[in-house]
């Protein structure tokens, strides 16, 4: 599987010591900022903290050049421009793709959407069917949900093992009849935290013909990721998980699909020319970038992308799992208290629990009262914890900045819980 | 431990007033808080133009669950124009609380958003107050 395989050279950091997640977290404001009890953060799976250099970024850029972009010919609409697309020429360095084939989105799940609506309801006829997973977050289900209703679109599921993870000798029976034209799935599932062998899937789905979409939403942020590797066609990622801010996401697609297929959203900047009746389409990757964008949240992509090739992505998912084993370990040794999802070698950095006897919500309002930030919830994933026969779980995730410390935090903390609950 | 998790919520979740169904009810009205997949059902009977009987059964947390067992309790007898006129800060002084955040606002307002649809004859109740803090 190419997510566990060698990281290339271009995120090898040189010559940096080995990471240290005191060190990094030092570099994260929010944890310095004074309050009542110190910050627990561990819901980095719904948004990750931002390090000094995103924000000072994201400022430098307002301070210095703001103005609109691909548009005045002055000096600072220049220097404004020059961030904008550096940003995505460092994000298609990060990924392996050309700077081209990379359109900046809102987040993920609009990444999705767009090829739903351009690809999906250009390219799938009715009766087509496309192939899902159980464990998909509800961005990868909905867009799809809404091109079945309009196109007469079967929708299939891979099934998924007892643990949490895909079954993929299921592959070849889904694919047999040949009505499977597009595969969408998640990469590192949000809840199960099940690290999915992407470059597998897509293999077979390639032997079938069919066109394979990735949401590395919880994969971009903690693992080194190179689209040619994995073998897919379109990749769906964002910002606000990954260090940098809310507001600004990708998708990754294969050139030659993204020169034939439609635009998106039309307006300006996405044109070529413009008559009162008619309009051609600029060229890649603008084609699909229309409005103004987010430019000072893609200036804080940038230097998120800077930040984490610094510390290395392969230690990122290194230190992530190492803490999620950890965490999986001091969890089970509390009597009552359940772990969903897979063996610590088959997730990445994302471990989702119940207590006997206690809501999730619950949970987490207590742990909340330590100052232990975990989610609570059906986390966006309802058919996943349906199939898991839980209505909700709560979830500690983690990234370079998470410390064993507080997983004991949040041990200590469910310990109060229990006695809090307790008949 | 503060407020919100004070014996008296603990003691209603862990014994439910009001629980269970009834047969041939007057109005059924089923919500459910998608956040957090709180389920309520509410069984009514109404004589006089009161709650006569009120029983309900669910699946949530803790303050979702108290609140629905206080409120079922607060409204068994009371005149449909009372119950019609109940706020949002009615719960929270049954609940014993001096406020929620946005988010355990709507677990604790789940169970006046049912009765409120039955009290209305109406198959859900819509009501920004209720969801805002």
């Amino acid at each position: 599987m190419s997510t566990a395989g060698p990281v290339s050279e271009a995120v090898r950091p040189t010559g940096a010591a080995v990471m240290d997640p005191r060190l990094l977290k030092a570099q994260f404001p929010i944890f310095a900022t004074p309050r009542e009890r110190p910050l627990i953060y561990l819901d980095s799976a719904a948004t990750s903290q931002k390090p000094q250099a995103v924000l000072d970024a994201m400022n430098d850029y307002y301070v210095s050049c703001n103005a609109n972009i691909h548009r005045g010919v002055y000096t600072i609409a220049e220097q404004a421009t020059a961030l904008y697309e550096d940003a995505r020429r460092r994000f298609a360095a990060f990924v392996n793709a050309s700077p081209r084939e990379i359109v900046f989105t809102r987040n993920s799940t609009e990444a999705l959407n767009l090829v739903a609506r351009s690809y999906g309801a250009w390219k799938l006829k009715p009766g087509d069917a496309v192939l899902l997973t159980p464990m998909e977050h509800h961005s990868n289900l909905v867009p799809w949900h809404q091109l079945q209703a309009e196109r007469q679109l079967e929708l299939r599921f891979i099934p998924m093992t007892g643990t949490g993870e895909l079954d993929v000798s299921a592959l070849p029976k889904l694919f047999a009849d040949g009505k499977v034209k597009l595969v969408s799935f998640v990469h590192v599932s949000n809840v199960l935290g099940t690290v999915n062998p992407v470059a597998d899937i897509a293999r077979v789905a390639k032997q079938h013909g069919a066109t394979v979409v990735v949401d590395a939403s919880q994969s971009a942020a903690h693992m080194p990721l190179d689209v040619q590797a994995l073998g897919v066609d379109f990749l769906a990622c964002t910002a606000h998980k990954m260090l940098g801010p809310t507001g600004i996401g990708v998708l990754w697609g294969r050139r030659e699909l993204l020169e034939a297929m439609p635009p998106f959203l039309g307006g300006g900047e996405m044109i070529r020319t413009v008559s009162l009746t008619e309009s051609t389409w600029n060229e890649l990757p603008w084609k699909f970038e229309a409005g103004t964008m987010p430019i000072a949240e893609a200036v804080g992509l940038g230097a998120a992308v800077r930040w984490l090739e610094k510390v290395g992505m392969d230690r990122v998912f290194a230190h992530d799992r190492e803490l999620a084993a950890y965490a999986m370990e001091r969890l089970g040794e509390i009597k009552g208290v359940r772990v969903l999802g897979p063996a610590a070698d088959k997730r990445g950095g994302v471990v989702a629990f119940t207590v006997d006897g206690v809501h999730p919500h619950d949970v987490a309002t207590v742990l909340d009262r330590d100052g232990v930030c975990v989610r609570a919830g059906h986390h966006c994933a309802m058919p996943l914890h349906e199939a898991l026969g839980v209505p909700s779980s709560a979830r500690a995730s983690f990234h370079c900045y998470s410390l064993r410390e507080d997983v004991d935090a949040l041990i200590a903390g469910l310990h109060t819980v229990q006695k809090l609950f307790a008949r | 431990m503060d407020a919100l998790f004070r014996d008296h919520i603990l003691d209603h979740y862990r014994n439910p007033r009001c629980h269970g169904s009834l047969e041939r009810p007057d109005a059924r009205v089923e919500d459910a808080n998608p956040l957090c997949g709180d389920q309520l059902r509410m069984d009514f009977r109404f004589a006089d133009g009161r709650v006569a009987e009120v029983r309900f059964t669910g699946s949530g947390c803790s303050i979702s669950l108290a609140s629905a067992s206080l409120l079922c309790e607060a409204i068994e007898g009371k005149p449909l124009d009372e119950v019609k006129a109940i706020t949002r800060q009615d719960v929270l002084d049954l609940l014993g609380i001096d406020d929620l955040g946005p988010v355990r606002s709507k677990c604790a307002m789940l169970a006046l958003k049912t009765v409120k649809a039955a009290a209305y004859g109406m198959a859900t109740w819509t009501d920004e107050d209720l969801d805002q803090a």
